[in-house]
């Protein structure tokens, strides 16, 4: 098997994470609800995850990064937790589901919506993204990279562009956070993030990093194991954003896979998935019939490529590569129904294989083969 | 009879601090362990840092983001 839906889910750790969640599940108690060794253990774990992920970031603060359960709650939770009725947001129609669909909902509780459009490249512009700033703009939420283009987003000059508005950005970075530099998530004032595809950690691992001074609603309340007879759940962070016990054996496990990646170097990881990436288009951009989707000359790019053959349709294509050939590949509309608009792929869908650290050339050189294969079982 | 000590309990605002102090400590060669809040202190986390009053005199600027230093025998 050939498994290239690491978009979807990065499915080979590294072998220290899957020991880690073993090893978890067997000795760890609930983190911050005793003083005894599994809870302290549990406690620690918790807290190393919360510093190596601040040093990720950029962030000097560990207690600024709160645990949830993978980027759609930590969308959920900065999207709703920020916005009241007469605030106006902006977004791109390169958004997935877990920025749009939480969006639409504050629409419907009285926040204006601006939607800011992309070409066909599937590239926003940021001229418009700037004229669409209005004076009661109370934040501009955006996917740090698209999940079906691979394109990244400056976030930089999107802060530039901001200037000294008191505007806030919210970076969903579940496509890019491990796969390319997150230094520039030092640019927003919220990543929304999750642990299980390019951090190699198990899913149901994610989580929210709020700047200093920047406040949240809390969407959930309940037990934090601190100030326990005070009505009112905890306002510090992380507390005031983790109601009830957290997912610890995951945690530890992608504490081990950040430990990973430090281990090899995130540029390394970084390069090797480019590569990867390259040799795929390299492989395919000439085959009849083939439409590959994105801004393929821009970097950086995640590695992410998603495209269609003419003569047959996307998911036919999908079934094929994993009947015949045993590929893995994700099929039709991506949770991403605005940028499909853009790509004019809403009726097609479209096929989109994307890489990790782990896949290898030759892995690379039989999808090429595979797609050459069926390329010419059409026209021949 | 339990033969009692004197202490010197800091308390923390959050677990995260707690966590940070012990870290810190350990590293730093700071004397002392995390326990369970003693009921007759309030703070709002139910963790501790515990050292001899005695060594407290010599630490006690040492331990971060704690709340407040209580001396009590247990």
């Amino acid at each position: 098997m050939i498994y290239l839906d690491n978009a979807a889910t990065t499915l080979k750790k590294p072998e220290c994470v899957k020991n880690a969640v073993i090893n978890a599940l067997c000795n760890l108690g609930n983190p911050s609800r005793g003083a005894y060794e599994p809870s302290l253990a549990a406690a620690r774990i918790v807290y190393s995850a919360r510093e190596r992920l601040a040093e990720l970031i950029g962030a000097e603060n560990p207690s600024r990064i709160a645990f949830g359960s993978n980027a759609t709650d930590a969308l959920n939770t900065a999207i709703q937790g920020i916005l009241t009725a007469g605030d106006h947001v902006i977004t791109t129609v390169c958004e997935h589901n877990s920025v749009l669909r939480p969006l639409y909902v504050m629409e419907e509780r009285g926040v204006s919506l601006t939607i800011v459009g992309a070409d066909k490249k599937g590239r926003i512009s940021y001229d418009e993204l700037k004229g669409s700033i209005r004076e009661n703009t109370r934040a501009i939420v955006l996917g740090q990279a698209s999940n079906l283009t691979g394109n990244t987003v400056d976030l930089k000059r999107v802060r530039e562009l901001i200037g000294g508005r008191k505007i806030l950005l919210v970076a969903d970075a579940a496509q890019s956070f491990g796969s390319i530099s997150p230094k520039d998530l030092t640019a927003a004032d919220i990543v929304c993030f999750t642990g299980h595809k390019a951090l190699m950690g198990p899913m149901g691992t994610g989580g929210i990093y709020v700047r200093e001074g920047v406040n949240i609603r809390p969407l959930k309340t309940g037990g934090s194991g601190i100030h326990s007879f005070s009505k009112a759940h905890p306002q510090d962070m992380p507390e005031a954003l983790e109601a009830g016990t957290l997912n610890c054996h995951g945690i530890a496990g992608l504490l081990v896979a950040l430990d990973f990646i430090r281990e090899v170097g995130e540029e390394e990881i970084y390069n090797k998935e480019k590569l990867l990436a390259e040799a795929f288009l390299q492989g395919i951009y000439d085959i009849k019939g083939i439409k590959i989707y994105g801004d393929l000359s821009a970097s950086p790019r995640v590695p992410v490529v998603t495209l269609n053959m003419e003569g047959i349709s996307s998911s036919v294509l999908c079934d094929m590569l994993w009947t015949d050939y045993k590929i893995c590949t994700r099929a039709g509309a991506h949770c991403a129904p605005l940028m499909h608009k853009t790509l004019g792929t809403e009726k097609s869908g479209a096929v989109r294989f994307s890489f990790s650290y782990f896949n290898t050339a030759d892995e690379v050189k039989a999808a090429v083969l595979a797609l050459k294969e069926i390329g010419k079982s059409i026209y021949d | 009879m339990i033969k009692k000590h004197l202490y010197c309990i800091f308390t923390f605002r959050k677990t995260t601090d707690a966590m940070a102090a012990e870290k810190l400590c350990i590293r730093e060669g700071i004397p002392g362990r995390l326990i369970p809040l003693p009921t007759e202190i309030s703070a709002g986390c139910g963790l501790a840092w515990r050292m001899s009053a005695e060594e407290s005199e010599k630490y006690r600027d040492f331990v971060p983001n704690y709340e407040r230093a209580v001396i009590m025998e247990m």
